[in-house]
């Protein structure tokens, strides 16, 4: 018995340096398949260990569970769209908080005496799982647009929102204290589990879908700390080390984004509560629209261009006839880079698995700090489906909503190509100067079809 | 003292944790969350005890639900990722 704990504690050491250095080897495109192939072989063995315990009796429901889990998983992995890596992920992020708050529930109805400490841990493990499971639920509806009335993509707000969530809080601490006075009478924590729900579902409700790269690595980061407390509670080092790696790789993700939009996190989270303010700036100028055919001779004789990919290339799916155009241009003798903006997407790193797709080199794809400097020496910036990460107000103009933010300073460009439907404003919705420089010409309709065009002149 | 001690690991753990996602290119950050997806799936050990465990009817039922989406996490997450980190190639 003692010599098979032991077997089993020393072997998730062995686990843990495998996470460990799948994570490490993330650090290079190159290397990046292979570490994940040692994370998962560490979960393997993790798994196959634990079934050793001796304290485990019962294997008829544990093999139904992870057969259709398994199943399910496996289906979703294989046939998702690649577009909609935001809806899983946070799907993935739900699921996740969760486990983890059932698994913290199991703790409390099990009967065993807990000490207070470990009681409390536990708790934790269910608020933080239950705020997870709904948010993610919610930020899933909002960026798969299913639920439109109710939960509308954009920011949903009431009067009092403040005051209810305040409520809410109260009330989990109230129910939290009284589980923990009487542990002999656990019925309260159902209550408990359900506010954490509604906590949940109240705090991603008012954050819009310009936001949701912030929200989502967030939420990435509590499925992570939700697995970490239920491992503080069971006393299980593994689940510790690997839901610390987690949180502390969402918590990373959502600075990079914050620090991306210029905006603080509390800003991001709580900026729903305040009155949306209504720039009034004049812009100078006419938007100036070109067609398909005429792009065509500049970028024929163009030197090197810069592809500036928005959300919009995803809608589009313009991916790949960009791709197609991009070796066109190369065998034009042009070179072709794609600088990207790191929300641009509904998720960190959203283009560029796009781009991957459509078998773009990771060469190419270039951040935001690399396209910056040398922006003067492209002769076109070709903008697709972008628009407040190149809005040049971020940095001429003090009173719009945007300035500060880092954005591609794509006007600097000799030429500025923006494909694109129409004319209206991104998700910041405020109005976009660019589109009114001399340098800057219009080419309107769906951007795989413009994109076509283009090709064909060829 | 267990306490203490693994509250020794989980603070070495965040700053590992730190450590190491700050050298992830921003090109692998899609594939670093849905990666993260997978890893969270770790609940599935924790979860193992109680659906196979001696316990009543309810925690083994909320050991077994929780085995089963913790088991979607881990293969949807790990095939995911690596569906995603076999299109980055190099020129």
């Amino acid at each position: 018995m003692e010599n098979l704990t032991l077997v089993i504690n020393a072997t998730y050491v062995l686990c843990a340096a495998l996470f460990i250095l799948g994570l490490k080897l993330l650090g290079h495109p190159s290397t990046a398949r292979k570490g994940n192939m040692l994370s998962a072989l560490g979960m393997l063995i993790a798994i196959v260990v634990t079934l050793l315990d001796q304290g485990i009796i019962g294997f008829e429901l544990i093999i139904v569970a992870m057969i259709a889990g398994g199943a399910v998983g496996l289906f979703i992995a294989k046939k998702i769209e690649l577009t909609q890596m935001p809806e899983m992920v946070s799907l993935l992020n739900g699921i996740g908080g969760l486990a983890s708050l059932l698994i913290a529930l199991a703790i409390v109805r099990s009967g065993a005496q807990l000490e207070t400490y470990l009681l409390i841990i536990t708790l934790l493990a269910i608020a933080i799982g239950g705020i997870t499971f709904s948010g993610s639920v919610i930020a899933w509806a909002k960026l798969s647009g299913k639920v439109s009335k109710l939960i509308s993509s954009g920011s949903a707000t009431f009067t009092g929102q403040a005051y209810v969530n305040a409520l809410i809080v109260i009330g989990i601490v109230v129910l939290g204290a009284l589980l923990a006075l009487t542990p002999e009478n656990p019925s309260y924590v159902y209550g408990f589990v359900a506010l954490a729900i509604v906590l949940g579902i109240m705090l991603v409700i008012p954050i819009g879908g310009a936001d949701m790269p912030v929200v989502i690595s967030l939420l990435n980061s509590y499925s992570g700390l939700a697995a970490c407390a239920t491992g503080l509670a069971i006393g299980n080092n593994l689940l510790i080390v690997a839901g610390a790696l987690v949180g502390a790789s969402g918590i990373i993700l959502t600075s990079v984004m914050c620090k991306a939009m210029n905006r603080s996190l509390t800003n991001v989270l709580f900026s729903g509560f305040q009155a949306v303010k209504t720039s009034t700036m004049e812009i100078e100028g006419e938007v100036k629209p070109m067609s398909a055919e005429d792009a065509y001779y500049v970028l024929e004789a163009s030197q090197s261009i810069v592809v500036i990919p928005g959300y919009g290339m995803a809608v589009a799916q313009a991916q790949h006839a960009m791709k197609e155009l991009q070796g066109l241009l190369e065998r034009n003798g042009t070179e072709v880079v794609y600088g990207i903006h790191p929300v641009a997407g509904r998720m960190p790193g959203h283009m560029n698995v796009l781009l991957a797709e459509a078998d773009v080199p990771y060469e190419l794809l270039l951040e935001m700090d690399e396209v910056n400097p040398r922006m003067e020496s492209f002769d076109v910036a070709i903008v697709i489906g972008a628009n407040d990460v190149v809005n040049p107000s971020a940095r001429e103009l003090e009173s719009s909503p945007i300035y500060g933010m880092p954005v591609i300073n794509a006007d600097l460009a000799k030429n500025v190509f923006i494909l694109k439907r129409g004319m209206a404003s991104g998700f910041a919705g405020i109005d976009n100067p660019l589109f009114f420089k001399d340098n800057a010409r219009m080419i309107f309709g769906d951007a795989k079809d413009t994109i076509n065009t283009i090709i064909r002149q060829f | 003292m267990t306490f203490i001690y693994l509250s020794m690991i989980l603070m070495l753990a965040i700053f590992l944790g730190f450590e190491l996602i700050y050298k992830v290119p921003a090109t692998l950050h899609t594939p670093l969350m849905s990666g993260a997806n997978a890893v969270s799936g770790i609940t599935l050990i924790g979860a193992l005890a109680y659906a196979g465990g001696d316990y009543e009817t309810l925690p083994q039922i909320l050991g077994a639900v929780s085995v089963f989406l913790a088991t979607i996490n881990v293969v949807g997450g790990y095939v995911v990722t690596d569906r995603m980190l076999a299109m980055f190639k190099g020129k």
